[in-house]
């Protein structure tokens, strides 16, 4: 039993940090995401250089082979400076499914350059029915001769806006489940683009389109596994990037208990405040030891991986609720104004438990699979 | 990073689970198990067995008979102990006034106690709380004045626990009232069978008898059984507040009671089904099995801190929050999942009396018995020790710096 981080570990936890230090307080957070193009940003391109976009993947994908502790420490510190760039949606999910599943030239055309920082990719699963289910989707893929073709219409596809290429699950005739890779640029695919509440990129989805029949990165099992695997994985990430932004809402709602004077006194002399502080305190640590669960998970068997990632995702869930609402209102009026920063935290702590699915969807899942008794 | 034990600690598991297959007396495990009081004769039966196997005093320097096990080893062990439903030792004397005289003692208290201590020839008691003295400790008035070689105490303690069962008392007394609050203490070893000693049972809302108050009036106590200097005792006082505090989450005790929970939500029925197939017990179940989980690796960061050379300070007391709570937590559901076989008060049985239940019962029957009694009991989890709102007060002064 070690807690400790290795040399390797420690010099990526500060690298990190200061990039995002440097990079990305709320002045230069808000450039950044008013400066988002259809291609990468400078700071994308620090992050390739610094060797952060190659980290997550194997070796032999031409990633640095980092595991998820590797990947908890970078998602928490871009979740301390709430990063608007798509580090999960736009490359981890979307690279590990590729490093997986394409074929070489595949793998050249796209993963390369994806590590390299060139471009970003996307996963389309999200649809009106689906709800938190990927293996479902209404999205129909025909065979046509050697081609494909994909009729559908995908919702709230993260980081669909920065993308060169969508992973797009469909149903076959047959109802097997397939992942298809579409260009961004393919007749036929319509976007539809918004911000989130979070000050990420989305989109919904129009497709009507041909593809060619290399475009089909695997279907049924093989797929299952390596989605399950690739969403374990991105689970334990937002849970570790929920753990930074837990860290700054206590830490920022702690300053203002100190500094704000309310009857002559600060309010960090209430306590009642002090209680409260105290019980954000307590989620955060209780959250941080889940995190590390799921990080220190996403490599075993499918069944201890999935059923101690669901019970991360469900307890911080609850706990990344508790913190924003409470970072909101102990900031008092003040935490209901934009221009407060904590604000945006309590946003994203909200919404992240929107991702791969909610506290209700992972506590069925522990429910489901409760230990017997033994 | 890895959250897993190392092959020698798991070494080190089976070991213990091996000796605890052994040693641990029938009778005694079936009474722990059933959640049944246990009476002096079966807590020093099972503290003797230990201590012929050295493992009665694990917190101990080895050079007094200490096992010299890391904070990994002892979680390891209390774990086993719990899962195996041996009962807890008896902390007045082993984790108690030990370390206090360990730290504070003579020479000559060390080599006269620490072995009575360890083959349990004397049974220790606390007095520390008084009736105007809770969380308020350092607000106690017993008064210790000098007269010649002895001191003569005067005054009343409370919560003292199994001290009807004590021949010895470490006891915190004000022998300099000019002093501010906390200067004037100082910590008496006091024997409970000299003259002016009154101990009176106090029962709790649970039935039992654990706890007692004691008289003490005109007591003489020799000088020479005041460990450290006269009013140093609130030294001794916060040092054991420190001390040993890696067990202090219960964990062992919580997968035990969680484990109870599952088999009686197992048996019972619930419009037919198993009460564990029922959505909505089930997924309090599951909220829980979260919070143990969160916990345990919490513990474990603690403890992985502590064997590495850090001090536990604060983080006691998130421990101490959350495992009170969570504790409570499953005994209020074990309690909910007996629905009306939660009614019935069989004292003779929780006493520790074999026949005390309704003759028709059967074992399975007996081990759900005392679950309401625990229900009642664990309240006190959240009291002792520093109530839950004290151990917020710490946090917010010594770790948030409010």
């Amino acid at each position: 039993m070690d807690f400790s981080l290795s040399d390797e570990q420690r010099m990526l936890d500060e690298t990190v940090t200061r990039l995002v230090a440097d990079r990305c307080n709320p002045e230069q957070r808000r450039a950044l995401i008013d400066e988002r193009s259809a291609t990468p940003s400078p700071l994308w391109r620090t992050f390739a250089e610094l060797g952060l976009l190659a980290m997550p993947f194997d070796e032999e994908a031409g990633g640095l082979g980092g595991d998820g502790v590797d990947l908890m420490l970078i998602m928490q510190a871009l979740g301390r400076g709430l990063v608007p760039e798509a580090y999960l949606d736009g490359l981890v999910i979307p690279g590990t499914l590729l490093a997986r599943l394409a074929d070489d030239s595949l793998r050249e055309r796209w993963l390369t350059p994806l590590l390299a920082g060139e471009h970003q990719l996307a996963l389309a699963w999200h649809e009106a029915a689906s709800r938190y289910d990927i293996d479902t989707p209404t999205t129909r893929a025909t065979r046509n001769g050697d081609a494909w073709r994909l009729h559908g219409r995908k919702q709230v596809v993260l980081n669909a806006p920065g993308a060169a290429a969508l992973l797009v699950t469909a149903r076959h005739d047959d109802a097997t489940l397939g992942l298809f890779l579409v260009p961004g640029d393919v007749a036929g695919l319509q976007r539809h683009d918004y911000a989130t509440f979070d000050d990420q990129r989305a989109s919904d989805v129009e497709l009507d389109v041909a593809l060619p029949g290399a475009a089909l990165l695997a279907n049924g099992d093989t797929l299952k596994t390596a989605l399950d695997e690739t969403l374990a994985m991105g689970r334990a990430a937002l849970c570790a990037e929920a753990v930074g932004a837990m860290e700054v809402a206590c830490a920022q709602t702690l300053d203002y208990l100190k500094e704000r004077q309310q009857f002559g006194a600060p309010l960090s002399r209430q306590q009642t405040l002090q209680h409260r502080m105290v019980d954000m305190h307590l989620y955060l640590e209780q959250a941080r030891s889940m995190a590390t669960l799921a990080a220190t998970s996403v490599a075993l068997p499918a069944e201890p991986r999935d059923y101690r990632v669901a019970a991360a995702k469900a307890y911080i869930g609850e706990a990344a609720q508790f913190v924003a609402e409470q970072a909101i209102q102990l900031h008092g009026g003040m935490g209901m104004t934009d221009e407060c920063s904590v604000a945006h935290y309590a946003k994203r702590l909200i919404l992240l438990d929107h991702a791969l699915g909610d506290r209700d969807y992972h506590l069925d899942t522990v429910m489901d699979r409760l230990e017997p008794v033994a | 990073m890895n959250l897993a034990f190392t092959p020698e600690e798991n070494a080190f598991r089976d070991e213990v689970r091996a000796f605890l297959a052994e040693a641990l007396p029938g009778d005694i495990q079936r009474k722990v198990r059933r959640g049944q009081q246990l009476s002096a004769e079966e807590h020093v039966r099972w503290q003797n067995r230990l201590n012929e196997r050295g493992w009665l005093a694990p917190g101990w320097p080895v050079e007094h008979g200490g096992t010299g096990w890391n904070p990994v080893e002892k979680h390891i062990f209390e774990e086993e102990c719990a899962a195996a439903h041996a009962p807890t030792v008896v902390p007045f004397g082993v984790g108690m006034v030990a370390p206090v005289i360990i730290r504070f003692g003579s020479a000559a208290q060390q080599r006269h106690y620490l072995p009575r201590i360890l083959d349990n020839r004397d049974w220790w008691c606390q007095g520390y709380s008084e009736p105007g003295a809770g969380s308020d400790l350092a607000g106690l008035k017993t008064r210790a004045e000098r007269d010649g070689d002895h001191y003569v105490v005067n005054g009343q303690k409370t919560w003292t626990t199994l001290g009807q069962h004590a021949n010895m008392m470490f006891c915190l007394v004000r022998t300099d009232p000019q002093a501010k609050k906390q200067a004037g203490i100082s910590f008496l070893l006091i024997d409970m069978n000299s003259p002016g000693i009154t101990v009176r049972p106090i029962v709790t809302l649970d039935g039992a008898h654990e706890v007692n108050e004691v008289f003490l009036d005109d007591v003489r106590v020799p000088v020479e059984n005041r460990v450290g200097e006269e009013g140093e005792g609130w030294t001794c006082a916060k040092f054991l507040l420190t001390h040993e505090r890696t067990g202090i989450a219960g964990l062992g005790h919580a997968k035990q009671a969680l484990r109870h929970l599952k088999d009686v939500a197992h048996h019972q029925t619930h419009r037919g089904r198993p009460l564990i197939d029922s959505s909505g017990f089930r997924e309090q179940i599951a909220r829980t099995e979260l919070e143990l989980m969160a916990l345990e690796v919490t513990n474990l960061r603690v403890l992985a801190a502590a064997r590495d050379g850090s001090t536990p300070g604060a983080e006691s007391s998130l421990l101490k929050i959350r495992g009170s709570e969570l504790r409570q937590r499953l005994s209020d559901l074990t309690r909910r999942a007996l629905g009306p076989q939660a009614l019935p008060f069989f004292a003779d049985f929780l006493a520790g009396d074999d026949d005390g239940l309704d003759n028709q019962a059967d074992e399975k029957q007996a081990l759900t018995a005392a679950v309401s009694a625990q229900y009642f009991n664990r309240r006190k989890l959240s009291i002792y020790g520093g109530a839950n709102e004290i151990q917020k007060n710490i946090v917010a002064k010594t770790i948030l710096g409010m």
